[in-house]
């Protein structure tokens, strides 16, 4: 039974002590980034006052130490979304962004050729899309798009025709703007009964509930450490190790090499090989901790603290403001994360966004780098709060002041 | 932060909900321009039509937050039938409205030394500057006013 209790983990994290605009603050924009718990911060306090040394090169005391702090995040990355082959398989990077753009230089520029079919949906974050197109550019292969049903959720039925030809299907774990959850288990055996592998944008999904590579059959994911409470400034790719094997270099300089000559270079093996330059030590240290943090409150029941609030707000939404409001995703909390995507009669998101401000309330309003959702439902942009596991009821609480404000103003 | 009042003046509200200039001209003679704001989706359509040396008619189409269609409205009023060297004044003026002083931004003072009352209802925006975020909404109008207006001088025989 893990020990959850929201209110503690709000009274963790410094920044939600703070007031706006003379009201508390109601950090309502957890989808964008994550607030750091004190222990995050404090570990890389402590990083940089008592063991900071480059990595993988000094042999005195602090380097050694920065080094095992470095591969101990490593570790604890792979523990945590059970990576198979351990820590050999986790790739540390700068975001999500970066990740996919390993992904499709490195495996993608190496693998496919002419004609070969990545298979991505309609509701990917411009990050699993644009590199796939600029491969498309470049090494001619063909991106196509499962499609989203009016339910909000993906229209499989046409799926093994899509997936016919393809080498990569690559989705989202948890969409940005819906909340919409998929299965990436079926997902996974759909890839892999038509000869794909199975990539996975865990950039929602990862601080929201557990994952599980092994179990759900991934071969590769992609996620960030400021979207699970830790800090920017790192990112993780998995790949399984047969395949990270085989992959060749993306980024070239120091650190990536076994060998570099006036003729030419070789690069390392393992892991090393992808991680060119220093890498974001302190902030590993603090991804780190972001997930002891986030073990010691259990995923499952974040997940399930997440959804309440979800069903509570979808529910007053709905209910409140005699359909002025339109949530744009699942009306139910099954397979839904604590993303609240919304479109207010009259008054466009920015306006929203606006007032919400004045009442503390932190939204975000735009296209939320899913321009082919957008497209897709007829919205040039939304206003899109969502819940972290440090979200309470009395946030859902302002953010209903703060639309009934906006109606007003624009009536 | 200023208070919200300062954004919303009611002459923006007005603006917002009932736009001036609404619609569209044949082109050509007119010529059409449009703008984007990627970030938030604002969009704007102006229809110019310039003639003797003057913005003889315009009108304008978009979609986008209040801040972005009002400005453009309140432009449209501003500028419509105004000579082209009017024209470039007021687009200069706002320019320096929409300017983000270090003074400024410390005390939310008044935009001097520009003297708001040479630009009538456009003075009603002075408040977006307290607002940085929003400067590029109230912009949006101008700027491709702007460009509308070079590519016009452009094309001209
Ligand atoms: C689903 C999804 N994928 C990718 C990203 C990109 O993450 P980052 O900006 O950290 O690279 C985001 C965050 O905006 C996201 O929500």
């Amino acid at each position: 039974m893990s020990s959850f209790n929201p209110t503690r983990v709000r009274a963790d994290v410094p920044l939600l002590h703070r007031q706006v605009h003379g009201r508390p603050i109601a950090y309502l924009d957890s989808a964008s980034s994550t607030l750091p718990p004190r222990a995050v911060i404090e570990a890389m306090d402590r990083y940089y006052e008592r063991h900071h040394a480059n990595v993988h090169r000094g042999v005195y005391q602090t380097a050694e130490e920065a080094t095992a702090d470095y591969e101990g995040a490593r570790a604890a990355v792979a523990r945590y979304i059970n990576a198979p082959g351990g820590a050999e398989e986790v790739v540390f990077t700068k975001n999500t962004t970066e990740s996919f753009n390993l992904l499709a230089r490195s495996w993608g520029a190496s693998r496919l050729s002419p004609g070969d079919v990545v298979v991505v949906t309609e509701m990917e974050h411009h990050a699993n899309v644009v590199p796939w197109f600029q491969l498309r550019d470049s090494h001619g292969v063909e991106v196509r798009f499962i499609p989203v049903g009016d339910d909000y959720r993906l229209d499989l039925s046409h799926v093994d025709q899509l997936l016919e030809g393809a080498k990569l299907l690559s989705v989202t774990g948890m969409s940005n703007v819906l909340g919409t959850r998929n299965d990436l288990a079926a997902l996974a055996r759909l890839a892999h009964d038509h000869g794909a592998l199975f990539a996975v944008d865990g950039a929602q999904s990862v601080a929201h509930g557990s994952t599980d590579v092994a179990r759900d059959g991934i071969d590769f994911l992609a996620f960030s450490g400021h979207k699970m409470l830790g800090p920017t400034g790192i990112g993780v790719f998995f790949a399984r190790r047969s395949l990270l094997e085989a992959m060749p270099p993306f980024l070239g300089g120091g650190g990536m090499i076994a060998d570099v000559r006036t003729d030419g270079f070789t690069p390392a093996t393992g892991v090393a090989r992808f991680e060119a330059g220093t890498p974001p030590i302190a902030e590993a240290v603090g991804l780190h901790a972001a997930i002891r943090y986030l073990e010691g409150l259990g995923p499952d029941a974040v997940e399930a603290h997440e959804r309440e609030l979800t069903r509570d707000a979808l529910e007053r939404l709905e209910g409140d403001f005699d359909g002025r409001v339109r949530v744009v995703g699942p009306r139910d909390v099954v397979d839904r994360g604590g993303v609240l995507s919304l479109d207010v009669e009259g008054v466009h998101p920015h306006d929203v966004a606006q007032v919400l401000d004045q009442h503390g309330v932190c939204v975000r309003p735009g296209h939320h780098c899913a321009k082919p959702l957008m497209h897709r439902f007829g919205l040039a942009a939304t206003a899109r709060a969502s819940f972290g596991p440090y979200s309470l009821t009395r946030d859902t609480d302002a953010l209903i002041e703060g639309l009934g404000h906006a109606l007003s103003l624009f009536a | 932060m200023a208070p919200l009042d300062d954004l919303y003046r009611e002459i923006i509200l007005d603006h917002y909900r009932t736009p001036r200039n609404r619609g569209e001209l044949p082109t050509p003679p007119a010529h059409r321009v449009e703008g984007f704001n990627p970030l938030c989706g604002d969009e704007v359509t102006l229809y110019l039509e310039l003639r003797d040396g003057r913005l003889a008619d315009l009108k304008m189409t978009g979609r986008g937050c209040s801040i972005s269609q009002a400005s453009a409205s309140l432009m449209g009023a501003a500028v419509k039938g105004k000579s082209l060297e009017e024209v470039e004044a007021a687009l200069e003026r706002f320019r320096r409205l929409m300017t983000v002083t270090e003074t400024r931004l410390d005390d939310g003072g008044e935009p001097e030394p520009l003297d708001v009352r040479s630009l009538g209802e456009l003075a009603a925006l002075a408040g977006v500057v307290k607002f940085p975020v929003r400067i590029k909404c109230a912009m949006l109008a101008w700027t491709t006013l702007a460009q509308g207006l070079d590519e016009a001088a452009a094309d001209a025989p």
